[in-house]
């Protein structure tokens, strides 16, 4: 199939999506709207509710906000995984003894940690910050543990072989392997640190994407709910192709470039 | 007028502790030595523990008994003096090729500024000078065992330990890459320890080839010299008669180790 034949079809589903729900939500079939206005609204209203956003300019303060939050989430986050999961990955005894108490935290679904956050930092940034680094954190916590635990033994024997010191190991065999475990688990992390950072604002904030879309359901606005829906989406899809043009430059050393996403 | 010794194995054995705690001897008893300059073939059958043994001549594993000496002196830990080719990939998969081979000097605190026309040289002189810019994934297996070879040979060992280096690659591959071994190996001479399981390849290459018997607590059961004249080209010195009338007096001894070794791994295979 060509390009452009595929993207017209990726197209037609995207009318042929939109063009139905206008119809159900405005178009009575057999004296009924099958999607009543008041629950589903209608694709132009959505569109008119974007539009004027965009036009007044209130969406970019909104969407600075959680892009902001998303970024300081993915950064701090990303540092302590790498540290910690450095740390425990070379000292097998602190792996074994914090061991529990990692899965324990992990097992914990993050929203119940929204609260708390929002007491302990207010309603400001900060709350929603650290509920997206408990998200990323572990992501990349894992993933540089097991990159630095599954460096390939004769990859290992070589460098020692070679002359180098424990310290060389580290910079030049350790480092590099956590590394790309972590950068192959960045569209994951990345995409986490938003979803902290979104449910953070939706759960209790004064700006962002997620408050845009809580303050539009308060008042029953549902078209609000989906105009918050579509340039959240459009946010996290620019966010991702981003990571992909970094991805592909600092992994350039793989065999394929990976496209997984967790 | 005899070289001195530089790697001797003197009655090494080396066991493993087994997970139910049983002990697995691997070689008992190796007795071994390579002098300068001498280019030394191992060959045994499959799980002899033949790079049991060179891993015990790298420091890579201590002796159970017995000891290892490098240039008369015990070794105590890594041999600083040998270089090791591994069979498996150990080129560093995030470092170019070039830079693959600049690490060597670069762990020892030459200047990268110096290290990398060195590096680039000895590309070149391994036949991969326009690629020193690609990843080992992007590299064939024979271009990556050049790389490899690039990456050993740079630091200038003294020793060359090398593991069924060409191994994973097709018979015309390994038989260049012979070939390469012996022109690099002729400028210098340096003493090489070589382990294949391939006799054809061990007497193209070695000074004295050494048999092992099948494992476990296997032995070395032969030791014969290769008097063909060098240098060698190993597409040629395969049509020998002296070839072939050693490859048929050590192959008589082989054979019955091989079928000893074979039997044992598909009996091992029944008990698991």
């Amino acid at each position: 199939m060509t390009r452009v034949t595929l993207l017209s079809l990726q197209v037609l589903v995207a009318v042929v999506c939109l063009v139905l729900w206008q119809l159900l939500s405005t178009v009575p079939v057999f004296g009924k709207v099958l999607l009543p206005p008041f629950f589903f609204s209608n694709p132009v209203d959505v569109f008119s509710q974007i539009v004027k956003w965009f036009s007044s300019g209130v969406i970019w303060k909104h969407l600075w906000i959680t892009l902001v939050e998303s970024i300081l989430a993915f950064v701090i986050g990303s540092l302590g995984g790498v540290l910690i999961g450095f740390w425990f990955a070379r000292q097998p005894l602190v792996a074994a003894v914090f061991d529990p108490y990692v899965k324990m935290v992990n097992a914990l679904p993050r929203v119940v940690l929204a609260p708390i956050f929002a007491l302990w930092l207010g309603l400001g940034i900060w709350s929603k910050v650290a509920l997206g680094v408990t998200l990323v954190f572990f992501i990349v916590f894992f993933n540089v543990y097991q990159g630095v635990k599954e460096v390939s033994r004769t990859i290992l024997d070589n460098g020692r072989m070679l002359g180098m010191s424990e310290r060389q190991l580290m910079q030049h065999v350790y480092w590099p392997s956590a590394l790309s475990w972590m950068f192959s688990s960045l569209h994951t992390s990345v995409g986490f640190a938003v979803v902290g950072a979104v449910v953070g604002e939706y759960l209790g904030s004064a700006a962002g994407l997620g408050y845009l879309i809580q303050q539009a359901e308060g008042v029953f606005d549902v078209a609000g709910v989906f105009a918050g829906m579509f340039v959240l989406s459009a946010f996290v899809i620019l966010i991702d192709f981003g990571v992909t043009l970094v991805e592909r430059r600092l992994l350039v050393w793989r065999p394929t470039a990976p496209d997984g996403r967790g | 007028m005899t070289m001195p010794t530089a790697v001797a194995l003197e009655d090494a054995k080396v066991a493993f502790r087994l997970g139910d705690g049983r002990v697995y001897t691997a070689v008992e008893k190796a007795h071994l030595t390579v002098a300068q300059g001498e280019f030394v073939a191992i060959v045994g059958p499959t799980g002899c523990g033949k790079s049991t043994l060179l891993n015990v001549a790298a420091g890579l594993l201590r002796p159970a008994a017995g000891s290892v000496k490098v240039f008369d002196r015990p070794l105590a830990e890594l041999n600083r003096d040998a270089g090791y080719l591994f069979q498996a990939d150990a080129l560093f998969p995030w470092k170019t090729a070039l830079d693959n081979v600049a690490i060597g000097l670069e762990v020892r605190g030459t200047p990268r500024a110096e290290a990398l026309p060195r590096a680039q040289k000895w590309l070149t002189s391994v036949g991969l000078g326009a690629f020193a810019n690609r990843y080992p994934h992007m590299l064939s297996g024979g271009q990556r065992k050049r790389v490899a070879l690039a990456q050993v040979l740079i630091r200038d060992p003294k020793i060359l330990l090398m593991d069924e280096p060409f191994g994973p690659l097709d018979a015309q591959t390994r038989q260049v890459m012979g070939n390469l071994l012996l022109d690099l190996w002729n400028a210098d001479r340096k003493a090489v320890l070589f382990v294949t399981h391939d006799l054809e390849e061990a007497i193209a290459l070695a000074d004295r080839v050494v048999i092992m018997s099948a494992g476990p607590s296997s032995r070395i059961i032969g030791d014969w010299s290769v008097m063909l004249p060098r240098p060698r080209d190993i597409f040629e010195v395969r049509l020998d008669r002296e070839f072939h009338s050693l490859h048929r007096e050590i192959w008589s001894v082989l054979k019955d180790e091989v079928m000893k070794g074979y039997a044992q791994s598909t009996q091992a295979a029944e008990v698991v």
